[in-house]
């Protein structure tokens, strides 16, 4: 009944992008960081995060390597994960703005629109207040990033910007999966990687008990 | 709960290094038209270099190269999703100006065109468009970000389809970052002297123990082999130039580079995508060169 005693392990998607700063804040939590590239990575994972990146490119190579099925069956069943800006992308049901063939893992009920504000030039950081995290707002840096135009009944929005008027979702929820479209893991937030390994620790005692 | 529209701050060292963040652990391609974009972009590219000729045709018809016509960038740009990056002439602000202006979404101030000053390169402190310089060395690397720059790539010999250039800049950069690594508080200002590169700088290599931005490698990667080469020596990404559009079959060329500078530590998977490719791009020696490109800039 006790809590386990091992670090959990959380698998970062190591195909293209950032992954080193996000692997960097995972290790500084405590947790043990797996690097996957294969459908076999997967094996004992308590948590997972899709990293920034090139999305097309993130698109192709998963289903190259054989990791797109596995890993949308693991995320469909609940594991926990947490997707920034590419990572974003992929979680969602539909991308707007994308390649005509790209796929993605559809965990969360979102369309997201990519590079919705324009080219670098219009890459920006801003404070921004998110729902539910404590000690005041995060500093976010939006790299030619995603906004959500559509989200499900069942998906929480956490965090919005405004776009000529209107609000629109840039931090979203549900279940056990977490939308940002920014980069946390570019500026030392650690805030939301410490949500995941909440996430990652309930369901770890829910599944001990 | 939101912030404003005017709260935002664009244009910031942070943006532009964020963007360089991005395109690790990918390939970025040079393309000379819309249809070569596409192929790119289908293959897998995080990003395509838009200009007129490939280097291995800037080398082989001389004369002057210059940045490309707006219409070709333009055309690529419309075509693509992906980053699209332009090239000016080293020192030559005013086309960076006209890139700018393009929004292209990365400027590669590059020995590939005839440089525009002798002397000085562009402050790219005064543009919100973020640059990429090449460097044969670690205090060359150190001058370009001190002027702005927010990526480097190594050179290479562009044009060639020969990896030994790009190896033995790569191999100096990241030995000397090593080597500083290692260097005590009296050996970092001698380093700072010797590498000609600011004192700040050269701390902050000691410290962290790799560059302030991502270290890219360009020039003469013309196989998945090549990109697997330089991404085990410690490249983040490659560029590759000539050694798509110049093989016997660009699209398959491409997947196959994509997918090697990905899986570059995983041998089954390399011996995969380098079965039955057919021709690479013919290859030049270093020694009969009539023009060094890496010998350009300062």
């Amino acid at each position: 009944m006790s809590a386990p005693q091992r670090a959990p392990r959380v698998g970062v998607l190591a195909l293209q992008g950032d992954v080193r700063e996000h692997a960097a804040m995972l290790s500084e939590l405590g947790a043990e960081v797996v690097e996957v590239r294969r459908p076999e990575d997967l094996e004992g994972l308590d948590g997972f995060v899709l990293p920034g990146g090139e999305s097309t490119t993130l698109s192709l190579l998963l289903q190259s390597s054989g990791l797109f099925d596995p890993l949308a069956e693991r995320l469909a069943a609940g594991l926990p994960v947490l997707g920034t800006c590419a990572g974003m992308i992929l979680l969602g049901r539909e991308v707007l703005d994308g390649r005509s063939d790209q796929r993605v893992l559809g965990v969360v009920d979102l369309s997201v629109r990519r590079n919705a504000f324009g080219r670098q030039l219009e890459s920006f950081e801003a404070d921004l207040d998110v729902e539910g995290l404590e000690g005041g707002p995060v500093h976010a840096v939006f790299i030619r990033a995603p906004v959500v135009e559509r989200a499900g009944e069942d998906v929480e929005v956490l965090a919005s910007v405004e776009m000529g008027g209107v609000k629109l979702p840039v931090v979203c929820r549900s279940g056990a999966a977490t939308a940002v479209a920014f980069h946390p893991e570019l500026t030392g937030e650690d805030r939301l990687h410490r949500l995941l390994l909440e996430e990652v620790a309930s369901r770890r005692k829910g599944a001990g008990a | 709960m939101q912030t404003g529209e005017n709260d935002r701050e664009t244009g910031t060292l942070r943006v532009k290094r964020g963007l360089a963040e991005m395109l690790r652990g990918g390939v970025i391609m040079d393309v000379v038209n819309a249809h070569q974009a596409k192929v790119a972009e289908d293959a897998g590219a995080v990003a395509v270099m838009a200009l007129e000729r490939v280097p291995a045709d800037i080398r082989r018809d001389g004369g002057v190269a210059r940045m490309s016509d707006p219409a070709l960038i333009e055309a690529i740009q419309s075509i693509v999703t992906i980053p699209v990056m332009a090239k000016a002439r080293i020192g030559h602000f005013g086309e960076a100006q006209i890139l700018e202006a393009l929004r292209v979404d990365y400027i590669d101030e590059s020995e590939v065109l005839t440089p525009a000053d002798e002397e000085h390169h562009i402050d790219k402190w005064a543009f919100k468009v973020p640059f990429v310089c090449g460097a044969t060395n670690l205090g060359e690397a150190l001058r370009r970000i001190s002027e702005g720059a927010a990526m480097i790539r190594s050179k290479g010999e562009a044009g060639t389809g020969n990896v030994v250039e790009a190896v033995r800049h790569l191999r100096s950069i990241l030995g000397d970052i090593r080597k500083l690594a290692t260097a005590d508080s009296a050996e970092r200002f001698a380093w700072a002297k010797r590498l000609q590169a600011p004192y700040e700088l050269v701390e902050e290599v000691a410290a962290r123990g790799r560059l302030p931005v991502p270290l890219f490698c360009a020039g003469g990667i013309a196989t998945p082999a090549d990109a697997a080469l330089v991404m085990q020596l410690g490249a983040e990404a490659v560029f590759v130039g000539s050694g798509i559009f110049k093989s016997g079959d660009p699209p398959r060329f491409a997947r196959a580079i994509v997918e090697a500078t990905a899986h570059f530590a995983d041998p089954e998977i390399l011996v995969k995508v380098s079965r039955g490719l057919g021709d690479a791009m013919p290859g030049a020696e270093i020694s009969k060169l009539d023009t060094r490109l890496a010998e350009r800039g300062w």
